[in-house]
C-alpha cells in the first residue's frame, strides 16, 4: 500500500508550467529522493504537498485522505512532518522549548493559559533531542546554535508529532560534506527504526545515491525517470538533463 | 442636496486634497526608503504654516507671500535634513519601532518650540496676492486660490514622478524602497540617500503647510491632526506609492467634503448629521480599504526587512532575587498610604501610575510577545472607561458592576477589531488599530445624546467603602497587580509560547499545527479586556471621563511607556509606565514647557538606552558578568 499518492499534479506561474502532470507514490517506510536541476519544480511540488501552494489540478492523497485544499497545519495533524530548506527555529526560545512547543501543539494544549509550558512534555522533548544528539544543548537559546545543529533541532521538532511521512526540502543545503552525510545517515536510521516514509529533495548526488531507496527525477516540471540508484545513473535522459548534450556548444561553434 | 451643490463640494474636496497629498507624499517617501514612520511629519507641516506666516507678514507683498512659500519649503527641508543627521542617523540600528519613539519626542519638542516662538494664539495669514478674488462656478463663488490649489497637487505629483523616473537620486530612492540592503551592498552612500529623502519629505510637508496660510490659521493643534490624516492617506494609498498618496488624498478629501455637504439628513424620522461624521467616515474608508486590499490601493506587499535588532533572550522564570525584589516592591506599595501620610497627593499619583502600569502591560502583551504593534490601544481603555461611566450615568450601577462591565465591553471591542487587525502585519496593522481607536474616539465625541459629547460623563464616583482615597488606592493596587501577574502567567503558559512562536516564524508555527491568526486574535482580546480594567479604574479615579482622555495621545503614551521600558523584557512596561507617568506628572506641574522637557528626556533615553531602560540595564549586567569572567 502506498502512503502518499500524487496524481497528475500541475501548477503554473504565469506562463511557466512549473509542475506538469506529475504522478508518483511513496510506499510505507520508503526513503524517496526527488532530484532535478535548478528550476525543475521540486520546491513547487513540495509546497503543494505540504499545503503552502494550491495545485492548479491533480490530486494528493495521504493514507486515503485527500490533501488538496487543506492548510499546512491540518496536513501536519494528519501525521506529516516537515523540515524547511532554510532551517530556522523559534529564536526567542531555548532548544528544548522549541521541541516542547511542537509537542504541546501535538497534544492539543495550545490554548491552555495556566500551567507553565516549560514543565510540559519535558521528558519526551529530551528523548527527541537525544535521538538527534542535541540533548546537551537543551537549555541553550536556540538562536546561538550553529547551522548544522539548527538542522538537527528542526529534525527533532519534525519528529514530535510521530509523523508517518516526513517531507524534507533540501535537508543538507548549506552544510559541509561531512555534516551532510551525518545528518542523512541519522535520518535514515530514525526512519528505519520508526518505519517513517521520507520524501526529500537533494542536490548532493553522493547523498542521494548512497541513501535513497528510490529516486525520481524532475526536469522542467515533468517527471522523467523513476527507479533505483543504478537505473537512474544509467538513464540517458537524466544524463542529458544533468550534463547536457553538448549541442548548445556545437551550435554556437557552427556560426 | 442638488447635483450642482454636490459638484461644488467635490471641487472643494479637490483643493483640500492637495495639502493632504503633500504631507502624505513626504511621509510615504520617508517610510519607503528609511522604514521610519515619522510621527513628527505633521509637526514639520505645522512649522511650515508658522514660518510662511512670519515671512508673509514681515516682508509683505507678493514676494513675501509667494517667495515666502518657496523659502519656507526650503527651510523646512533643511530642518528635516538636520533632524536626520543629528538624531535619526544614530538610531537606525536600534530595534524596530524605536525611531518612532524618537520622532514622537520630536513632536513634543517642536510643539513647545513653536509655542515659545509664536505664542499660543491662532495666526491667520494674509490672502494670496494676485489670487484674492473668486470666480463663479455652478452658481457659487469659489476662491481663485482654491482653484490654484487644485492644480498644484497634480503638478507636484507630476514633478515627483519625473524626479523619481529620470534622476539618479530618484532611481536610488526607488531601489532603496524595494531593497535597502541590496542598495547598500552596491556601494551606494546610504547616509546621503537617507538625509536626502528626509529633506525632500520635510520640504514637501513644509510646502503643504505654507500653502495653507491663505486658507486656514496656523494653530498649535495642527501637528497631530495632520499626522492622523496623513497616516490614513498613506495607508489607503499604499506605503511608498506617490500616486497612491494622491489618489487616497482625493478620496479622503472628497468623502469629508461630501459629509459636510450632506449636512443633516432625515431617514424616515431618523436624523443623521453627516457634517459631524467626517472623522468616522475617514477612518471607515481606511478600515474598508485595508480589509479589502491589505497593502493599500496602489501599494505592494512589503519586503520583510531583515531585522537588525538584537534577538530576544528566552523567557526564564523569575529568579529568587527577582521574586524577592517584586515582593519588596509590593510591600512598599501596600505601605504607601502610611509612608505618604503627610502628602495626600502621593496617593493620587500612585493611582495614576498603577493605572498606567496596567495599561502599558496589556499593550506590551500584544506588542512584545505577540509582535503586533498596536497604535490604538486607547480604544480598549476608552471602551472600559466609558462602559463603566455610562452604566453609572444611565443605570446608576454600583461600582462593582461597572468595574466588571469595563473589561467585558473592552473585550467585545477587541474581539471585533482584533479579528480584522490580525489579518495584517507591521505598519498596516499599526495603522488599522489606530483607525479603530479613532472610530471609538469619534463615536464617543459625536454621539452626544449617549456620551455627553466633548463634555464627557461626570460624577462617576466610587461607592463606599472605596469612596475615600486610601481604600480606592488599595483597590487599584489589587486590580493592577492581579492584571499584571495574570498576563505574566499567560506568557509562561502554552498560549504565551504559541504567541511567540507565531511572531518568531509564522510559517514554521503553522507547520507544527498552530493557528497563528487565532492565537494572536485571542491574545489581542485578552489584552483588550485587561486594558478595559485600567479604563474602568481611570473613570472612577477621576470621577469623570471625556473624549480627550481616550484620544491618539493616550495610544502614543502607551507606546512610549512600552518602548521606554524595553519591549523585550516583561518588567519593561512596568518600569516604563512608572517612569513616564511620574515624569509627566512632575513636569506638568513644574513648567509650562513640559512637553519639550519630556521630549528631550525621551530623546536622551533613546540615544543612551536603545533597548529601553530595563533592556539597557540587563545588557549592562550581562556585560559585567562576561568581563568579570574574562578577568578571573
Amino acid at each position: 500500500m502506498s502512503d502518499l499518492a500524487i496524481r497528475s499534479l500541475s501548477k503554473s506561474f504565469g506562463g511557466v508550467r512549473a509542475v506538469n502532470d506529475v504522478s508518483f507514490d511513496i510506499k510505507r517506510g520508503e526513503f524517496l529522493a526527488l532530484i532535478g536541476p535548478n528550476g525543475a519544480g521540486k520546491s513547487t511540488c513540495f509546497n503543494m504537498i505540504n499545503g503552502q501552494l494550491p495545485p492548479d489540478s491533480g490530486e494528493i492523497w495521504f493514507e486515503g485522505a485527500k490533501l488538496n485544499g487543506k492548510k499546512p497545519r491540518d496536513i501536519w495533524r494528519l501525521g506529516i512532518g516537515r523540515t524547511f530548506q532554510v532551517a530556522a527555529t523559534f529564536n526567542s526560545m531555548t532548544v528544548i522549548e522549541n521541541v516542547q512547543m511542537a509537542l504541546i501543539s501535538h497534544a492539543n494544549q495550545v490554548y491552555r493559559l495556566w500551567k507553565p509550558a516549560a514543565s510540559l512534555h519535558r521528558e519526551r522533548a529530551l528523548e527527541l533531542l537525544a535521538q538527534v544528539g542535541m540533548q546537551d544543548a537543551a537549555d541553550r537559546p536556540s538562536r546561538e546554535l550553529a547551522y548544522g545543529d539548527v538542522k538537527r533541532v528542526e529534525l527533532a521538532i519534525a519528529l514530535a508529532n510521530d509523523p508517518r511521512l516526513l517531507l524534507m526540502d533540501e535537508p543538507t543545503a548549506g552544510m559541509a560534506p561531512k555534516e551532510r552525510n551525518d545528518l542523512i545517515a541519522l535520518v535514515k536510521r530514525l526512519v528505519i527504526e520508526k518505519g517513517i516514509s521520507v520524501l526529500f529533495t537533494e542536490h548532493s548526488m553522493d547523498v542521494v545515491f548512497a541513501f535513497a531507496d528510490r529516486i525520481i527525477v524532475l526536469a522542467r516540471g515533468r517527471l522523467i525517470a523513476d527507479g533505483d540508484a543504478k537505473s537512474i545513473r544509467d538513464n540517458p535522459q537524466v544524463r542529458e538533463v544533468y550534463f547536457g548534450t553538448g549541442k548548445t556548444f556545437q551550435k554556437s561553434e557552427a556560426h | 442636496m442638488s447635483f450642482n451643490a454636490f459638484l461644488f463640494q467635490a471641487l472643494n474636496g479637490l483643493s483640500a486634497a492637495s495639502g493632504l497629498f503633500f504631507v502624505a507624499a513626504g511621509l510615504s517617501l520617508i517610510f519607503g526608503v528609511t522604514r521610519i514612520v515619522n510621527i513628527a511629519h505633521g509637526s514639520l507641516y505645522m512649522i511650515g504654516t508658522y514660518i510662511a506666516y512670519s515671512i508673509a507678514t514681515k516682508v509683505g507683498g507678493a514676494f513675501g507671500f509667494w517667495g515666502g512659500i518657496v523659502i519656507t519649503a526650503l527651510l523646512v527641508g533643511l530642518i528635516g535634513a538636520a533632524i536626520e543627521i543629528v538624531l535619526l542617523r544614530r538610531i537606525y540600528r536600534a530595534p524596530e519601532l524605536f525611531q518612532l519613539l524618537a520622532t514622537f519626542a520630536l513632536v513634543l519638542v517642536i510643539n513647545d518650540a513653536t509655542l515659545w516662538i509664536w505664542g499660543p494664539e491662532d495666526l491667520l495669514g494674509p490672502r494670496a496676492p494676485g489670487l484674492t478674488g473668486s470666480i463663479e462656478v455652478l452658481g457659487r463663488r469659489l476662491p481663485t486660490y482654491d482653484i490654484f490649489l487644485i492644480f498644484v497637487g497634480p503638478f507636484v505629483l507630476w514633478m515627483l514622478h519625473l524626479a523619481l523616473a529620470k534622476t539618479r537620486f530618484g532611481r536610488l530612492m526607488r531601489a532603496a524602497t524595494q531593497d535597502r540592503e541590496m542598495v547598500g551592498a552596491l556601494g551606494v552612500n546610504q547616509a546621503m540617500l537617507f538625509t536626502g529623502v528626509f529633506a525632500l519629505g520635510a520640504l514637501l510637508a513644509g510646502l503643504g503647510g505654507a500653502l495653507q496660510i491663505a486658507r486656514e490659521p496656523a494653530t498649535l493643534a495642527t501637528d497631530l491632526i495632520v499626522i492622523g490624516d496623513a497616516f490614513v492617506v498613506v495607508v489607503v494609498g499604499g506605503m511608498g506609492s506617490i500616486s497612491g498618496a494622491y489618489l487616497a488624498a482625493v478620496i479622503i478629501a472628497e468623502v469629508k467634503a461630501l459629509c459636510i455637504g450632506l449636512g443633516i439628513v432625515n431617514f424616515g424620522g431618523f436624523t443623521v448629521n453627516f457634517s459631524k461624521l467626517t472623522l468616522v467616515a475617514e477612518f471607515l474608508v481606511m478600515a474598508a480599504v485595508l480589509i479589502a486590499r491589505p497593502y493599500g490601493l496602489l501599494g505592494r506587499e512589503q519586503v520583510a526587512v531583515r531585522s537588525v535588532a538584537e534577538p530576544e533572550e528566552p523567557l526564564r522564570p523569575s529568579t529568587p532575587a527577582t521574586k524577592i525584589a517584586g515582593l519588596i516592591l509590593l510591600v512598599v506599595l501596600v505601605c504607601l498610604p502610611l509612608i505618604a501620610k503627610n502628602s495626600p497627593y502621593t496617593l493620587v499619583l500612585g493611582i495614576d501610575v498603577l493605572i498606567a502600569v496596567l495599561f502599558a502591560t496589556s499593550l506590551h502583551f500584544i506588542m512584545g510577545p505577540g509582535g503586533m504593534h498596536s497604535f490604538g490601544h486607547a480604544a480598549y481603555f476608552g471602551l472600559g472607561a466609558y462602559g463603566a461611566a455610562l452604566l453609572v450615568k444611565w443605570f446608576a450601577a454600583p461600582m462593582g458592576l461597572a468595574l466588571a462591565a469595563a473589561p467585558m465591553l473592552a473585550l467585545v471591542g477587541a474581539l471585533l477589531f482584533g479579528w480584522f487587525a490580525v489579518r495584517l502585519s507591521g505598519v498596516y496593522l499599526a495603522m488599522l488599530t489606530l483607525a479603530f481607536a479613532q472610530i471609538v474616539w469619534a463615536a464617543v465625541f459625536q454621539w452626544e445624546t449617549l456620551t455627553g459629547g466633548s463634555n464627557g460623563v461626570l460624577g462617576v464616583w466610587p461607592s463606599a467603602p472605596f469612596d475615600t482615597r486610601t481604600p480606592f488606592y488599595f483597590l487599584t493596587l489589587a486590580l493592577a497587580a492581579f492584571g499584571v501577574l495574570l498576563l505574566r502567567k499567560f506568557l509562561f503558559a502554552p498560549f504565551g509560547y504559541a504567541m511567540r512562536a507565531g511572531r518568531d516564524s509564522p510559517l514554521r508555527a503553522e507547520a507544527i499545527g498552530l493557528d497563528v491568526k487565532r492565537v494572536h486574535w485571542l491574545a489581542f482580546a485578552i489584552a483588550g479586556a485587561v486594558c478595559g480594567i485600567a479604563g474602568g479604574l481611570f473613570a472612577f479615579a477621576k470621577g469623570s471621563i471625556s473624549p480627550e482622555t481616550i484620544g491618539v495621545s493616550r495610544s502614543i503614551d502607551g507606546l512610549v511607556m512600552v518602548l521606554l521600558g524595553g519591549i523585550q523584557t516583561l518588567t519593561g512596561p512596568i518600569v516604563g509606565a512608572s517612569v513616564y507617568a511620574v515624569l509627566q506628572d512632575y513636569m506638568m506641574r513644574s513648567t509650562e514647557y513640559w512637553r519639550a522637557l519630556l521630549g528631550g528626556i525621551i530623546l536622551l533615553l533613546v540615544l543612551a538606552f536603545p533597548s529601553g531602560i530595563v533592556g539597557g540595564f540587563v545588557k549592562l549586567i550581562s556585560r559585567r558578568k562576561t568581563t568579570s569572567k574574562a578577568a578571573s
